[in-house]
């Protein structure tokens, strides 16, 4: 095989992963909550923010300024929730997400003023590695194994806890569940906070990979959603496996075109996929 | 959290009387029940028969705070249950099994047992619990890892009791189990409803199948529009000619 | 349209088109002429989003009329009069290739928007792509008409642009009152109600919607060649994209997009915020104005879903089909929490 191809397969491997958090937070909110983040790049985004001004301008150690980045996107996330989307539960879909979409402004606006729209970088790489006939940035496998395991921690979490349980049982039920010593509203909190850790997460990952800037969410935001839409929303396996499958799309793609045009061909792909299966890929 | 619930989880729910008095409620303009006064004793098992569309349903969820009454008293010992959330029921010792079961389809059975042991009373004793109940019903133990919409219906509603168990309750509210049951299944339902009681659980059971119930419950209220009809010991009514021309189908 | 209604617009109209022969600052015609422009595009995207067809990806249509008018004229020698009609049936043409299937699937809601999403940015990635031709992010510029051509190459002062810009604003609200009138309206209110009874009462739906969403992008699509033709600029990220798409949809909502002047009203606003802002922040405005705009976006929808216009509305007057088709209001006003556990 060619090994340029070869390596594109490899890249659009681990890039799923770093697309797969993502999806599998605004899945999760999706699913329970039933409201769309629109402003989950941003999360997103304001997290890498986080981690850079930590690692660089206060000189923290970058483990640590992970660690710390988690707890503060989580809490962005829960105020997210109790400020505009509570409020919205049982306001048409479109309100919903039309004040999520506001928040996306409030968010890029507070980076901009805060860090001007400069592009701020990690300025962490670490060495590639060589596989076979194939080179792997090793900052990228990192990442990957990474989502992975962040990825195996959120499936844990729901399969073997009471919360996690409660969590995957009231996106099928919410009536029932008050009848199960299960408050609804402290759900949607969690949820709201297991989704933020997991863009806070996917910041952390995407930091080392990627400059910041205020707009940085608008780059991988919009396939996000798609890809969790192409999953099928609320279907976190689906979400998962998509996620891969857009990767390999752009990866590819960036081998066979031009990066820009692999994302055209990613949309055009997704576009179809609504028409064909408007349930998701990966619908049973 | 009520301080109410908050005494109820340092120790182990009491048994109580529920009553409730000249409770009215409604859904918007459409008014269900028009005063109704019922009381269930510790350790009794009662039962509420009526026809389809009475308020018997609805009588449930006001109990379970699902929906609040518009007049009226609600009381399980000493709390006030309309001042309690729902979600608290679990720790006062009242567990409700909805009508159609309500159980997570795509959880298996087991997980639906730990939703049903959420409350933080009931976490401690999920093992000791799950064992019971499967013991109580062996075909779930037997489908423990398949998922609850793969169950027959009879599993199901055995799982949904099951599932009511785990949280330990002292008061089991039962919505319809025999509904959409075949007639030999509903025997072996009603043959475990028999069991929970045996055991000390105080019940309190709505149902259409009046003929069934009445051999299950010490005492029945009737329903009808609204309104208790009437109200006696299950020999009572079962001898009543009134009921056993509406209900018993005899003549 | 009632003779009461001609009799009321048209003095309105012929003292707008007064406007420039009172000699107003430049500066005050720009803002002007930028309002109206907005008001179109917001109109546009409210003649359908007023019946729950949500689109995030309007700016594809600004960009698509756009780039299509500005690239005949520069490579073809095309004049806008003609390359701007031309564009515009591109962007029409471009809605039907993908509202056609997507209402023939019955793709709805979120996931009509998401379709949108998509579409909108693969135009805006496009015309970055093709820099050879487009300028990419740089953007492009119309080449300047030969001396005495100007008029032919639609380069025309403030005063012109005011007029082209009124009458296409114009020509907006007038297929608003129309398609109120139309049978379509009153199915498309069924529609946005129930979509399987409105079908099974015989409202071809997919029809229905295609027809209004070809209008929609349509007048968005002549809102984008105007702008770009009196801006003499284009750029990607002004002309498609998630961007503007929401700045769109920001101006429709902020306004009222239940009600004719609603859009408009929306379009004023924000660009008097614009200007307000810019004034305010001076060289912090980049940042200060999504910040100011993402927190009105939120506060509008909490509390005046049905927008400025929807204060200047006596409640229920004849139940027009528009404000039937618009449950939001009776939704979203009394939400309060989830389902009171």
């Amino acid at each position: 095989m060619d090994p340029f191809l070869l390596e594109a397969l490899v890249n659009g491997v681990l890039l799923g992963g770093v697309f797969a958090l993502p999806v599998l937070g605004l899945n999760l909110v999706f699913g329970v909550v039933d409201v769309i983040w629109l402003c989950y790049a941003e999360l997103v985004m304001v997290g890498m923010y986080a981690v850079w001004f930590l690692y660089t301008q206060a000189g923290w150690p970058l483990p640590l300024a992970f660690a710390a980045c988690l707890p503060f996107v989580a809490a962005l996330g829960v105020l997210l929730h109790v400020l505009v989307v509570r409020p919205l539960l049982r306001a048409p879909p479109i309100n919903q997400v039309l004040a999520t979409g506001g928040v996306l402004f409030v968010l890029q606006g507070v980076a901009t003023l805060v860090f001007s729209t400069d592009f701020r970088s990690l300025g962490v790489e670490m060495p590639p590695m060589e596989v076979g006939e194939v080179f792997v940035s090793g900052t990228k496998l990192a990442a990957f194994l990474a989502a992975l395991a962040g990825a195996a921690a959120l499936w844990a979490f729901l399969k073997f806890t009471y919360v996690g349980t409660a969590i995957r049982a009231i996106a099928r039920d919410r009536e029932v569940m008050p009848l199960m010593g299960v408050d609804p509203r402290r759900i949607y909190l969690i949820t709201s906070a297991v989704g933020g850790t997991l863009a806070g997460f996917a910041a952390c990952l995407l930091v080392v990979q990627l400059d910041v800037h205020p707009f940085v969410g608008l780059s991988f935001g919009p396939i996000t959603f798609m890809i969790c839409v192409m999953g099928g929303l609320g279907n976190m396996l689906g979400g998962f496996l998509a996620a891969f499958l857009m990767g390999l799309i752009v990866s590819v793609g960036g081998f066979w075109w031009n990066t820009e045009m692999s994302y055209v061909v990613a949309f055009v792909f997704f576009i179809a996929v609504m028409f064909l299966r408007p349930q998701g890929l990966f619908a049973r | 959290m009520s301080a109410a619930v908050a005494a109820a989880r340092s120790a182990a729910p009491a048994a109580a009387t529920l009553e409730l008095s000249g409770i009215r409620a409604g859904y918007g303009d459409f008014q269900a029940l028009f005063g109704v006064d019922l009381r269930v004793a510790p350790g009794e098992a009662v039962g509420v028969v009526g026809p389809n569309g009475a308020g018997k349903t609805t009588l449930l969820r006001v109990i379970s705070g699902l929906l609040r009454p518009t007049a009226g008293t609600l009381r399980y010992g000493g709390h006030d249950l309309t001042a309690v959330a729902p979600h608290e029921l679990p720790a006062l010792g009242i567990a409700h099994v909805p009508e159609n079961r309500r159980l997570f389809p795509h959880l298996t059975v087991e997980e639906n047992l730990r939703v049903g042991a959420y409350a933080r009373t009931a976490r401690a004793h999920f093992a000791e619990r799950r064992d019971r109940v499967f013991s109580l019903f062996p075909r779930l133990a037997e489908r423990r890892h398949q998922l609850a919409g793969t169950l027959s219906g009879g599993e199901q509603q055995m799982c949904a009791i099951g599932r009511a168990l785990m949280s330990g309750p002292r008061l089991l509210l039962l919505d319809e189990p025999s509904a959409g049951l075949a007639p030999i299944v509903v025997q072996q339902v009603f043959a475990l409803v028999r069991r929970i009681r045996e055991e000390g659980l105080t019940v309190l059971i709505v149902e259409q199948n009046v003929a069934q119930v009445l051999r299950v419950v010490d005492r029945a209220y009737v329903l009808e529009t609204g309104r208790i009809a009437a109200a006696g010991s299950s020999a009572a009514l079962a001898a009543d000619p009134a009921i056993r021309r509406s209900y018993l189908g005899m003549h | 349209m009632t003779a009461r209604e001609i009799l009321l617009a048209l003095p309105v109209l012929a003292a707008l088109a007064c406007l420039p022969l009172l000699g107003p600052p430049d500066y005050f015609m720009h803002l002007a002429i930028t309002a109206l422009l907005i008001a179109l595009a917001c109109t546009g995207w409210a003649l359908m989003g007023r019946f729950g067809l949500v689109s995030f990806g309007h700016g594809a249509f600004l960009g698509i009329a756009a780039y299509s008018m500005a690239l005949l004229w520069n490579l073809a020698g095309l004049t806008p009069w003609i390359g701007l009609p031309l564009g515009v049936a591109l962007a029409a043409l471009a809605a039907a290739l993908l509202g056609w299937p997507a209402f023939r699937l019955r793709v709805v809601g979120h996931y009509f928007a998401l379709v949108t999403l998509a579409a909108g940015e693969i135009v805006r990635i496009l015309v970055t792509a093709t820099r050879s031709v487009t300028g990419g992010s740089l953007g492009m510029t119309p080449n300047q008409a030969p001396p005495g051509e100007a008029l032919a190459a639609m380069q025309l002062g403030k005063a012109g642009f005011w007029w082209l810009a009124l009458l296409a604003w114009a020509g907006g609200l007038l297929a608003w009152r129309l398609l109120d009138r139309s049978m379509t309206s009153k199915a498309l209110a069924a529609v946005a109600e129930d979509e399987d009874a409105a079908a099974s009462i015989g409202i071809r739906v997919a029809r229905e919607k295609l027809k209004v969403t070809l209008l929609s992008a349509a007048f968005a699509g002549l809102a984008g060649g105007l702008m770009a033709q009196y801006r003499m600029y284009l750029n990607p990220e002004t002309l498609a994209g998630l961007g503007i798409s929401l700045q769109i949809v920001f101006g429709a909502l902020a306004g009222g997009m239940y009600s004719l002047i609603g859009p408009t009203i929306g379009a004023l606003f924000t660009i008097g915020l614009d200007e307000t802002l810019r004034v305010a922040f001076g060289t912090q405005f980049i940042g200060a104005a999504p910040l100011i705009y993402g927190l009105l976006l939120v506060l509008f929808v909490l509390f005046l879903p049905r927008g400025i216009a929807g204060l200047l509305e006596r409640r229920p007057r004849r139940a027009p089909a528009a404000a039937r088709a618009a449950p939001a209001e009776a939704a979203a006003v009394p939400a309060a929490d989830p389902p009171r556990a």
